[in-house]
């Protein structure tokens, strides 16, 4: 298939897979630990699972730390009950993506409100739940927004198509949040051991690369953008590793074919236009972080499923056996953490990093339970 | 399930002709009236057509001295159908209820024979649709070389379910010898498909017009009893053998590999796959190794078969695309492991749930 199997090229991966261990083996030798790369982005978590890279790599010099990129997992319980409470007025009919279904609140996920007759309703776009809007006249349609910067475009547009259009019967329950301030409160984390990042490609395709200068400049640790292919992880890596063995801290873009300096300013424009700044917003695993979600503009006050309906905004707080935000601070492995694997697991999750495929700990649960490396099934003979 | 002594008045009722004079079903076409026979004797009867049936008692009656000519075993399945839209590129519920329940009858090995047919429908349901359904499942009955010989029809409220429901339950004769089991892989088996993964699962998506794009993808569903009879020609000793429907290749697999406490390895690059399946997975993040497939089966058979069945599968209409797709090890016990076409490697676990679409 074109513009896939390019990136998943075996022989150049194990090219780059060499180069990267040369590199490394000194680098960590003299750490007398693996080099420590947080993925940012759920996607490349995704990636290095579904494809096993980890297994490619050599595990006493590289290791991936697993960051907050998930937007599903890092989702506060208080915000799902938020959700169902929605849900539940039977005017309403909520959609949503469908890894949110998921997602554990204090009183069950989305998918248990819909099994008890909650009209909650799975779309691939916000222009999908518009649709629903203007086929039921006579229903609320809310709109589950979430994601980073990436979804934030998309979810802006359809506000302005419905602003235009002058559906009335349309409303967004806004749970967008940022990565920048998220990245910088990891950095402030006084337990951070991490040496460098792989940034994230989709969030950087609207934002640009300039947002990353900080972490480069003052907190001293190399960034690459990164895409989601194999290789695009793999290289990027390479460059990573590169920059820390001259010596240099710098943003780099791999991602080139899809990342610009600038970003995309049309899709700039419609995120300020209809979003503005929360002055906090609470994190899964992380807390409350200054500045890292969005709000609605008071201009599309009708269109704030938040204002509309006035959501409860129910505050509770993450398990205390839950160690999702050691976790994402890449202070201990999934593997580590006291539930993990027991009273956590993708059936009964407690903690958000084991709900969406992208969440560090599901990835583990489901793909690295078994050390496939030390493992390996011996040949045998035909029976 | 209610007990037969019990059961509403069946297809093969006694009853009188009646015209089918509305267009749609109504509660009446389940009451056991007038309506109820003229539905069983317009449509019904003549779509299933048979001598079994068409004795019209409340049951169908099977010499067991026909049945024991078979094989030493009986092997009895039901299935229910529930599949939104109820007609899709390659298939209608019809057919798919017919060839899901002998596909289930014939990877135990056994040469299926008769179905029963119970259907549920919701009032207002279309007449036009049950004929083409009900003619669907006769088709599908007789390229399988099966008899619906029983069955039963309820009608209920609107609201009370979704257009129609079909169970089928089927009876077939294993073969004196035949010994498949999911507990039978070894180290060294080799594990084969009879062909592109996925098709059925992308088709229903792609028939329920949620997604914004579209692909020519055509389901699979179709009968697999004659595929098997050509691979047990030239392989006596098939070790496992199930047809990969819901949960896909690999619930199957993890299933082999716990039965019989072995390792399985896949090698991804062997996997077959249609290309607009790949794409439509690519695009929306699911894993074609999970989604349904409704005419496609995993075996294990012992490596030196492997490559004379794939021939003879191969040389079948059900099996053009038959694969050697992995093989079975001692360990890591239990599991199933992917070889990426990368050159890593991974798990393949049981799936939790049903597989959601990633948000971005």
């Amino acid at each position: 298939m074109r513009f896939a199997d390019e990136f998943r090229d075996p022989h150049k991966a194990r090219v780059l897979v060499n180069e990267i261990a040369r590199l490394a083996a000194p680098l960590a030798a003299a750490r007398r630990r693996p080099l420590q790369i947080m993925e940012v982005c759920g996607g490349h978590t995704h990636t290095i699972f579904r494809y096993g890279l980890k297994t490619l790599l050599p595990e006493d010099s590289i290791e991936f730390v697993h960051g907050p990129g998930c937007p599903v997992c890092v989702l506060p319980m208080g915000r799902v009950d938020d959700c169902i409470a929605l849900a539940r007025n039977p005017a309403i009919i909520f959609t949503t993506f469908g890894d949110a279904m998921r997602v554990p609140g204090s009183q069950g996920s989305l998918l248990q409100a819909k099994a008890n007759g909650a009209d909650v309703r799975m779309v691939y776009s916000p222009l999908d739940a518009l649709r629903i809007a203007r086929l039921n006249p006579q229903r609320e349609v809310v709109f589950f927004a979430l994601g980073f910067e990436t979804t934030m475009p998309s979810t802006a547009l359809t506000v302005l198509q419905a602003q235009l259009e002058g559906i009335g019967n349309f409303s967004l329950f806004c749970n967008h949040i940022t990565i920048i301030p998220t990245m910088q409160a990891i950095l402030d984390s006084p337990d951070l051991r991490l040496d460098g990042f792989l940034g994230p490609g989709h969030v950087s395709m609207v934002i640009g690369n300039r947002p990353y200068d900080f972490i480069a400049e003052r907190y001293r640790r190399p960034i690459v953008v990164a895409g989601f292919e194999p290789l695009d992880l793999l290289q990027s890596l390479w460059m990573v590793v590169k920059q820390l063995a001259e010596g240099r801290c710098e943003v780099e873009n791999q991602y080139t074919r899809i990342v610009s300096e600038t970003g995309n300013a049309a899709a700039l424009a419609a995120v300020n236009r209809v979003f503005e700044l929360r002055e906090f917003f609470e994190w899964r695993g992380l807390g409350s972080i200054d500045q890292s979600g969005v709000r609605m503009r008071e201009e599309f006050a009708a269109l704030d499923a938040e204002i509309k309906f006035g959501v409860p905004n129910i505050k509770i707080a993450d398990p205390a056996s839950c160690q999702c935000g050691e976790v994402l601070k890449g202070v201990i492995k999934p593997r580590q953490c006291k539930v993990f694997g027991t009273a956590c697991t993708p059936e009964k999750p407690l903690g958000a990093l084991m709900v969406s495929s992208e969440g560090a700990c599901s990835a583990y649960y489901q793909y690295g339970r078994i050390d496939v490396k030390d493992r390996r099934p011996t040949p045998t003979t035909p029976a | 399930m209610r007990a037969v002594a019990e059961r509403g008045p069946s297809l093969s009722a006694p009853s009188t002709s009646s015209a089918i004079d509305t267009p749609t079903i109504t509660l009446a076409h389940g009451g056991g009236g007038r309506a109820m026979r003229g539905l069983i004797e317009g449509i019904l009867l003549p779509a299933f057509h048979n001598p079994l049936l068409a004795t019209l008692e409340d049951q169908a009656r099977v010499p067991l001295a026909e049945l024991a000519a078979l094989g030493d075993r009986l092997a009895f399945t039901t299935d229910t159908y529930v599949v939104t839209p109820i007609e899709f590129p390659g298939g209608d519920i019809g057919k798919l209820a017919v060839c899901g329940t002998v596909n289930d009858l014939a990877v135990g090995g056994a040469r299926p024979l008769f179905l029963s047919c119970g259907l549920v429908m919701e009032e207002g349901f279309p007449i036009a649709e049950l004929i083409k359904i009900a003619n669907s499942m006769g088709r599908a009955a007789r390229e399988a070389g099966v008899a619906i010989v029983t069955g039963d029809t309820k009608v209920v409220e609107r609201g009370a379910a979704d257009r129609i429901f079909i169970n089928t339950a089927g009876i077939g004769v294993i073969p004196a010898g035949v010994d498949l089991a999911a507990t039978r892989a070894r180290p060294g088996d080799a594990v084969i498909v009879n062909g592109t993964l996925g098709d059925h699962g992308i088709a229903i998506l792609l028939a329920r017009n949620e997604l914004a794009f579209g692909a020519d993808v055509v389901s699979d569903c179709r009968s697999l009893h004659g595929l098997i009879v050509a691979m047990r020609a030239v392989c006596a000793d098939i070790r496992c053998l199930r047809d990969a429907t819901r949960g896909g290749v690999a619930t199957v697999l993890n299933e082999f590999a716990m039965s019989s406490q072995v390792g399985i390895r896949l090698r991804e690059a062997a996997l077959p796959l249609n290309e607009a399946v790949r794409a439509a997975c690519e695009l929306l993040g699911l894993d074609p190794l999970y989604l349904a497939n409704e005419g496609k089966l995993v075996a294990i058979v012992p490596r030196l078969d492997a490559a004379a069945v794939v021939t003879a599968m191969r040389a079948h209409p059900a099996g053009r695309d038959a694969a050697i797709v992995g093989e079975v090890c001692a360990a890591p016990a239990g599991n199933v492991i992917l070889s990426t076409a990368i050159g890593g490697d991974r798990v393949v676990d049981m799936l939790v749930g049903e597989q959601l679409p990633r948000i971005c």
